[in-house]
């Protein structure tokens, strides 16, 4: 086996074209092989040590979140805090501070476990992918990403530099909250995050993704009808009974089918009523889970 | 084999490792210091906590090639010569070790913590030793040391 340590881009892009596969904060790849998932790979980019990969660089119409930027940094950086709370709430739900020091959005997102908790956010959201070979980069929608559970279209030879999302309109609020039974260390038992923008009081545009009831994170279909609500009784129920519809949940020992189907359509409500609260101007800390006393008792 | 440097509580031990070992594993043998211990060996106890640059990792899980020319601490890197450090002498004086086995996971949790928040809450306490667990004390003295620490930290800093 052999490692190199990466100190740019081009060296990264340079040793996958050779061959090898990238490692950021290990936290699913040296856990995985020390759990028997499967051997480490023969030959191993460390990128954690790439500068230009950790920066969160807000422009004109998009904001870049590097690959390299870990959950840390995510949950405490003012441009994702205010603008992508959603991936904030999550990023700040992510195993323990350990975990979270050295695991990163492009780990979380090239892992492509239906279970990852910035999946959902970067969903609603409107992110793509940046992949990037020796010959340059594409954009990809994050449904095209993720094929199946752990599984993406990315070529071997590409690499995730950025995630790019759009900066939202104002009145624009976001959320993800997650059902667990403990408060650190855990895998959302089911998740669901929203994005919200107002106009006025009445709900302009409104997406809804879910973690953990699918083969990979699922958009909700059909919300059009919240449009020019205000999100009372009956659209919260309209969401609930949604994503309870369109999830195919699976029973393992965490959850039955039937319990996550419920469950879901309870954060999916949430994450909508969060986030409506967020687009007009009401400060919630992240994670919203904490600040709302959803998920699991202290 | 490959040459890394590891530089441990400030002194830079050369070792000739495979690629894929991970961290505690080298600390333990290689480099001869066992205060860090393994629990787990899979990223759930915490029992194998260092500080890389000055922030907690699982040694367990991570690769000891990927810790090079990086500042690491392990509790022996704590005290000050004969001297204990303050988290040490609180946390053995509020009865927060029994059998020790998570006790220097616990100490380089709470000291990045401390590092970052000089005064935190019993939740934010709570939330800096979520990586850590205890089957023996319950927590709370554990906690309770590291509160005496701030206040400690704070009255003579
Ligand atoms: C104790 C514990 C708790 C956890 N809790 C959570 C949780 O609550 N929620 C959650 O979502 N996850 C959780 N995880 C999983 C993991 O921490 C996250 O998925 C993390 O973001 C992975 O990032 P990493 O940098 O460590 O990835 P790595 O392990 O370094 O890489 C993961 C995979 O992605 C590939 N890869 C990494 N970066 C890139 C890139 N830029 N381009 C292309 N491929 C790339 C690697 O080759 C590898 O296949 C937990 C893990 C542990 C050990
Ligand atoms: S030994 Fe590393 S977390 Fe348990
Ligand atoms: S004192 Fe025994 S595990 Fe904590």
């Amino acid at each position: 086996m052999s490692m190199t340590i990466a100190s740019s881009v081009d060296e990264v892009l340079a040793a996958m074209a050779a061959g090898a596969q990238p490692i950021a904060g290990g936290t699913d790849l040296v856990v995985g092989a020390r759990a028997g998932k499967a051997p480490l790979p023969e030959v191993l980019v460390a990128v954690d040590r790439v500068p230009e990969l950790a920066t969160v660089e807000v422009g004109d119409t998009s904001t870049r979140i590097g690959s390299g930027v870990t959950h840390a940094q995510l949950m405490e950086d003012v441009a994702v805090v205010h603008r992508f709370t959603a991936i904030a709430d999550a990023a700040a739900l992510v195993g323990s501070p350990a975990t979270r020091n050295v695991g990163t959005l492009g780990g979380n997102v090239m892992n492509g476990s239906p279970a990852m908790d910035t999946g959902a956010p970067l969903v609603v959201l409107g992110a793509e992918a940046e992949l990037t070979t020796t010959n340059g980069s594409r954009r990809v929608s994050m449904n095209e990403l993720w094929v199946g559970p752990g599984r993406t279209s990315a070529a071997a030879d590409e690499f995730c530099t950025a995630l790019v999302i759009p900066n939202p309109p104002a009145a624009s609020g976001s959320a993800y909250v997650r059902l667990e039974y403990r408060r650190a260390m855990e895998i959302a038992v089911v998740g669901a995050a929203a994005a919200v923008t107002l106009d006025g009081d009445s709900i302009a545009s409104v997406r809804v993704a879910l973690t953990a009831v699918a083969p990979t994170i699922l958009e909700v279909a059909g919300l059009d009808a919240l449009v020019g609500t205000s999100y009372h009784e009956p659209e919260m129920e309209l969401v609930a009974t949604a994503a309870g519809e369109q999830a195919t949940p699976i029973s393992d020992l965490r959850a039955s089918d039937a319990y996550r189907r419920h469950t879901i359509g309870v954060m999916a409500r949430r994450a909508v009523e969060a986030a409506v609260r967020r687009a007009q101007g009401e400060q919630i800390s992240v994670p919203v889970n904490r600040a709302l006393g959803i998920g699991a008792a202290s | 084999m490959s040459l890394v440097n590891l530089r441990v509580n400030g002194v830079t031990y050369p070792v000739d490792i495979e690629m894929g070992r991970n961290l505690s594993g080298v600390l333990r043998s290689e480099v001869g210091l066992t205060g860090t211990k393994e629990g787990c060996d899979d990223c759930e106890c915490g029992a194998c906590m260092v500080l890389l640059d000055g922030q907690p990792i699982n040694s367990c899980s991570y690769l000891a090639a990927q810790a090079a020319d990086r500042e690491i601490t392990t509790v022996e890197g704590l005290a000050n010569g004969d001297e204990m450090h303050p988290l040490q002498r609180n946390i053995l004086a509020a009865g927060g070790v029994q059998c020790g086995f998570c006790t220097p996971g616990m100490l380089m949790s709470a000291d990045a913590l401390l590092d970052r928040n000089p005064d935190p809450s019993d939740e934010e306490i709570k939330i800096g030793l979520s990586g850590n667990l205890c089957r023996c004390t319950g927590y709370a003295r554990i906690i309770q040391a590291v509160r005496a620490t701030a206040v400690e930290l704070n009255v003579s800093p």
